[in-house]
């Protein structure tokens, strides 16, 4: 099923969010301004990233990491006998001349640094295409993807975004049923701890920035992105006032019941099958 | 004679009028306009007040579909619309992502007007670059307990689907009444 569109529309956080909570495999390629990039995902976790037209090749990412001199990565260029990455990081392993920690680490860097760069993309045409795995020949990694939305949010500088994607402050916050990754192997700052100290189904989110001293661009920010994450959710007006009544706790939100008797329902149900 | 309503709503362009024109035993009483400004590209007319189909129950029961107009310059009609219905969907185009947005913002008004049951259709799923409903679901944030469903507003079978899925969410909420 395809899933194009503008990042106008459909931010990289919601992006990854979608493909998080959805657990997709495939590339999502991003087209904008002159850059084109590449997203390679498994089940929902990163496996790679490039931007065409940048040298990610091993070498390059090792010298960008500091693992090896630009003297070195010449040498490499110019007379290795290996031709692929997998290739190349087995022999630096073998010649004892980096760790498998060293390639991957420098792999990781580079895998985040193309994506936090695409994050504050405002503009510019998305298509997700599924089961598509990265060439056979790269080394990749496997990264939880609500770290990185914790951290590609915390980048967010426009507040029209914030506005739209979260309109009203007087909701109450309530943590994700499943959260796919539980909350202590996420890294959080402070200020983000501060806030899901106080979720508690009731809170609203203007009391708990009140309470914080939190002002509104940075609660929004914070929210914006334990929502995106798939950490939090928001409690629905309903199941808001109910919560806030104090009946008893536990049961779904229940929708106010429509004005009939079950009995017109029915009749209405056995006259559509009819059709 | 008892009447009972379910209103259509969702964004400008997201097949409403299409949905309704599909199952109603009337030609829909609509109030189309020819569009005047540079939403034209997109389609020729657009519903400017509401449409109105009607399905006959049975002798002394009828049910009207209401259509919403999909421009925002006519949300005041909204509320009116919604007043004493059972239940609403809400029409998604699921191939034009630069209108989830306003579809989302249109659900959260119309649950505030009154907490009745509801589904989403992801409609023209006919089409190849539609969006599939799960996906819709996580793009819309809509809940696990809300139903999410495949709609091609054009194929009266499949208008009826999301009809009677709707339905059976009313029966069940009554259901829970009685309890
Ligand atoms: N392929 C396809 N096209 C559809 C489907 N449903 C509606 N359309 C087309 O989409 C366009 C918009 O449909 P309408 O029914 O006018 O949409 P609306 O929601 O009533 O629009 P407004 O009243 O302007 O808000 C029309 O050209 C329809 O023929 C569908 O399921 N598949
Ligand atoms: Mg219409």
């Amino acid at each position: 099923m395809a899933l194009k569109g503008n990042l106008r529309d459909f931010s990289v956080t919601q992006l990854l969010n979608l493909i998080n909570l959805a657990r997709k495999t495939g590339v999502l390629t991003i087209e904008s301004d002159g850059t084109t990039a590449r997203m390679y995902f498994r089940e929902g976790r990163l496996l790679h990233a490039s931007i065409a037209g940048q040298d990610d090749q091993l070498t390059a990412i090792l010298q960008k990491a500091g693992k090896i001199t630009p003297e070195q990565a010449q040498i490499i260029r110019t007379r290795s006998q290996v031709h692929t990455d997998k290739e190349l990081g087995l022999l630096l392993i073998n010649a004892g001349y980096l760790s498998q920690d060293d390639i991957l680490s420098s792999v990781k860097q580079h895998v985040l640094d193309v994506v936090y760069y695409l994050f504050p993309f405002a503009e510019g045409r998305f298509h997700f295409e599924p089961d598509q795995l990265p060439p056979a020949d790269r080394i990749t990694v496997s990264l939880d993807l609500e770290s990185i939305i914790m951290e590609g949010s915390r980048r967010i500088k426009e507040w029209e975004r914030l506005h739209e994607e979260l309109p009203d402050l007087d909701v109450a916050l309530k943590f994700a049923e499943r959260p796919r990754t539980p909350l202590r192997h996420i890294n959080l700052n402070v200020d983000e701890w501060r806030v899901i100290s106080f979720i508690n189904g009731r809170n609203t989110i203007r009391q708990i920035a009140q309470h914080n001293g939190m002002g509104e661009f940075q609660i929004r920010k914070i929210v914006y992105g334990l929502l995106a994450a798939g950490l939090v959710e928001l409690v629905e007006p309903a199941e808001q006032k109910r919560r806030a009544e104090a009946v008893p706790a536990g049961g779904p939100a229940q929708p106010a019941k429509p004005p009939v008797k079950r009995n017109v329902i029915m009749r209405i149900i056995d006259r559509i099958r009819r059709i | 004679m008892q009447n009972v309503k379910i209103v259509i709503t969702g964004p400008f362009a997201a097949g409403k009028t299409e949905f309704i024109r599909s199952i109603s035993e009337i030609d829909v009483v609509s109030t189309e306009r020819r569009i005047s400004d540079n939403s034209r590209v997109v389609k020729e007319e657009t519903t400017v007040a509401m449409d109105f189909g009607r399905i006959t129950i049975d002798q002394d029961l009828v049910l009207y579909l209401f259509g919403t107009p999909g421009q925002k310059r006519f949300d005041f009609m909204w509320e009116i619309l919604s007043e004493g219905m059972l239940g609403f969907v809400l029409m998604v185009d699921s191939t034009k992502s630069e209108t989830f947005r306003e579809a989302r913002q249109i659900l959260d008004v119309f649950k505030k007007y009154a907490g009745v049951p509801f589904v989403v259709a992801a409609n023209k799923q006919d089409l190849p670059d539609a969006w599939s409903p799960e996906d819709l679901r996580i793009a819309l944030r809509i809940n696990s307990d809300v139903k999410v469903l495949p709609c091609v507003a054009r194929d009266k079978e499949s208008v009826k689907h999301v009809l009677l899925e709707l339905l059976y969410t009313i029966l069940e909420t009554l259901e829970e009444g009685v309890s």
